[in-house]
């Protein structure tokens, strides 16, 4: 028989953290701070909105970008929040979760060899969609002494004449890093100067603990570079809805759309409907989440200096990334341990990119009695091992 | 600070304050500090549990009770009220916009109980009309609080 898969796929790497998922989910009374979601539930008042469309029987296709009236919310949204005008009716469509966004830009701007950029540790769905939209990824490796942070000088150095795209993951996923204003006027500068376009991955935009999330967008000159990614899912926590966004120059946007409308149709009409509300009572929600985070965020960091790990401290998403390698054993191999020895699920930072390596991905996506324990356990294991180098 | 610390031991008043003074950024003394200023001003009136009685086994009933009143010249609602709250077995009095003026909230051991402290304590006080009892059958949420179990984190344990 004939090989029936594509030769690019195979050469696709399954995601790291399977294994321990499976262990984790065999084993009792382990507790896991290894989801990537909010642990809140999806505010009431917005289930209750999808509810109301389910019985007014509103359960059709909506058209291929998105209701007109989610679409005119969000154009408000990004106005009243980050200062952002888009033209609902050509720059933007309602995806599926943000990670469609991400597939569907990648598809719509890259030729084959074009490079593009994907500073790591960062989420996982980058490099595959650019390989699978015949792109080739260049890997930035992002540094703990810049807090994850990526620089114009890194920037700079990983550009070659076929680089077409940047990927600006942040807040980040899995460091809690996020980029400032002055940290993206450098990287606009070098991206308008090398004529790059931007793809920025702004999903944990609402959850900053710092000041105000910037969008490179915003930036002078950087809106018709810039394809702007973000949903529902984290800020409202609503990630089984399965609900993001794109905004873009209208003739990347229109391209995307013809993808999106032979491949997806459009997203689904009842977290849709849910997102209208959202988007129009939703800000104390955010705000209400954020400050909960916020404070859970500070005691995970004070514990783990407490304990004596370094870690820079996040001020992005829900994740903080402490430092492991003063152990003596690989991220994987640390995790691995945690695990057998005390129970406690943590992702490793492998799994977002070789440069992980000697970090792991701690969420604070839960309740803080769950985190007391957690920690206790951490402790307790890094106890004893210190004391055990020891003897 | 005020509000921060109001809203976080609102929902939970025996957080570790130096654990909460961590949440919230400031050394524990600003946290002790202002606690006991708020008890002193009266903004925290107190500290309750709440507790599932059905689970303990003691029987309990619950009634609120609606009550009429003409407010007495000189006396107002507030004597009234105070009247009325002083009996111990007064849960909570309200003054209500609407139909009726006080929302009276009682508890007793049994319905007798109950009902003869609304025939011979409530209906008898000078200015009250009228009395309506809701006996509550079942508390399903009390204080922001769902008495029901506690969901399930049904959340995938491992995701990127």
């Amino acid at each position: 028989m004939r090989d029936p898969l594509s030769k690019t796929i195979v050469t696709i790497e399954p995601s790291g953290i399977r294994k321990f998922f499976d262990i984790v989910s065999e084993m009792q009374d382990a507790i896991s701070l290894g989801v990537g979601e909010p642990d809140f539930d999806t505010p009431w008042h917005i289930r209750d909105e999808a509810i109301y469309s389910l019985e007014k029987g509103r359960t059709f296709y909506t058209s291929n970008a998105g209701l007109k009236e989610l679409k005119t919310e969000i154009a408000n949204y990004l106005d009243r929040r980050f200062g952002m005008t888009y033209d609902y009716a050509k720059e933007m469509i309602v995806t599926v979760g943000g990670s469609e966004a991400i597939d569907i830009a990648m598809r719509a701007m890259l030729d084959p060899g074009d490079e593009v950029l994907i500073p790591q540790p960062s989420y996982v769905s980058y490099l595959p969609c650019a390989v699978l939209a015949n792109g080739v990824p260049v890997i930035i490796e992002l540094q703990a002494e810049h807090e994850f942070r990526l620089t114009a000088e890194q920037l700079e150095a990983a550009i070659t004449p076929r680089t077409k795209l940047l990927v600006l993951p942040f807040p980040n996923n899995p460091t809690g890093a996020v980029m400032e204003r002055e940290d993206l006027e450098k990287i606009a500068e070098v991206v308008i100067r090398h004529d790059l376009y931007v793809i920025s991955d702004e999903i944990y935009a609402e959850l900053t603990y710092l000041e105000n999330h910037v969008s490179i967008a915003s930036l002078p000159g950087m809106k018709e570079r810039t394809i702007l990614i973000n949903g529902f899912s984290k800020a409202y926590a609503m990630t089984g809805w399965r609900l993001g966004y794109v905004c873009g120059p209208a003739a990347i946007i229109e391209q995307m759309l013809k993808i999106h409308q032979y491949a997806i149709m459009c997203a689904p009409t009842t977290s849709q409907y849910a997102a209208v509300d959202a988007m129009r009572n939703g800000d104390e929600d955010v705000r209400r989440m954020r400050e909960e985070y916020d404070g859970r965020r500070r005691y995970v960091l004070h514990r783990f200096r407490e304990m004596g790990l370094s870690c820079f401290e996040p001020f992005g998403a829900f994740y903080v990334f402490p430092c492991i390698q003063e152990f003596g054993m690989t991220s994987d191999e640390f995790a691995n341990a945690l695990l057998q020895a005390q129970k406690v699920a943590v992702v490793p930072g492998t799994a977002f990119g070789a440069c992980g390596e000697g970090f792991v991905r701690i969420s604070y996506a839960y309740s803080m009695e769950d985190l007391k324990r957690a920690l206790d356990r951490i402790e307790a294991f890094i106890n004893d091992f210190r004391a055990k180098n020891k003897e | 600070m005020r509000e921060k610390i109001l809203t976080f031991i609102e929902k939970n008043s025996r957080v570790d304050l130096k654990d909460l003074a961590i949440m919230l950024g400031v050394d524990e003394a600003v946290v002790v500090n202002e606690l006991a200023q708020m008890e002193a001003e009266h903004i925290i009136c107190g500290y309750h549990t709440i507790i599932d009685w059905d689970k303990v086994g003691m029987e309990k009933v619950t009634a609120m009770i609606e009550v009429r009143v003409t407010p007495q010249r000189d006396m107002g609602f507030e004597k009234l009220a105070e009247r009325i709250w002083n009996y111990p077995e007064v849960d909570s009095v309200y003054l209500i916009s609407g139909g009726f003026d006080f929302m009276v909230t009682i508890e007793g051991k049994t319905l007798r109980e109950v009902a003869q402290f609304v025939s011979e304590k409530l209906s008898t006080i000078d200015s009250v009309l009228s009395t309506k009892t809701n006996f509550i059958l079942k508390k399903y949420k009390d204080h922001g609080t769902v008495i029901a179990e506690r969901a399930k984190d049904e959340r995938i344990q491992m995701l990127p």
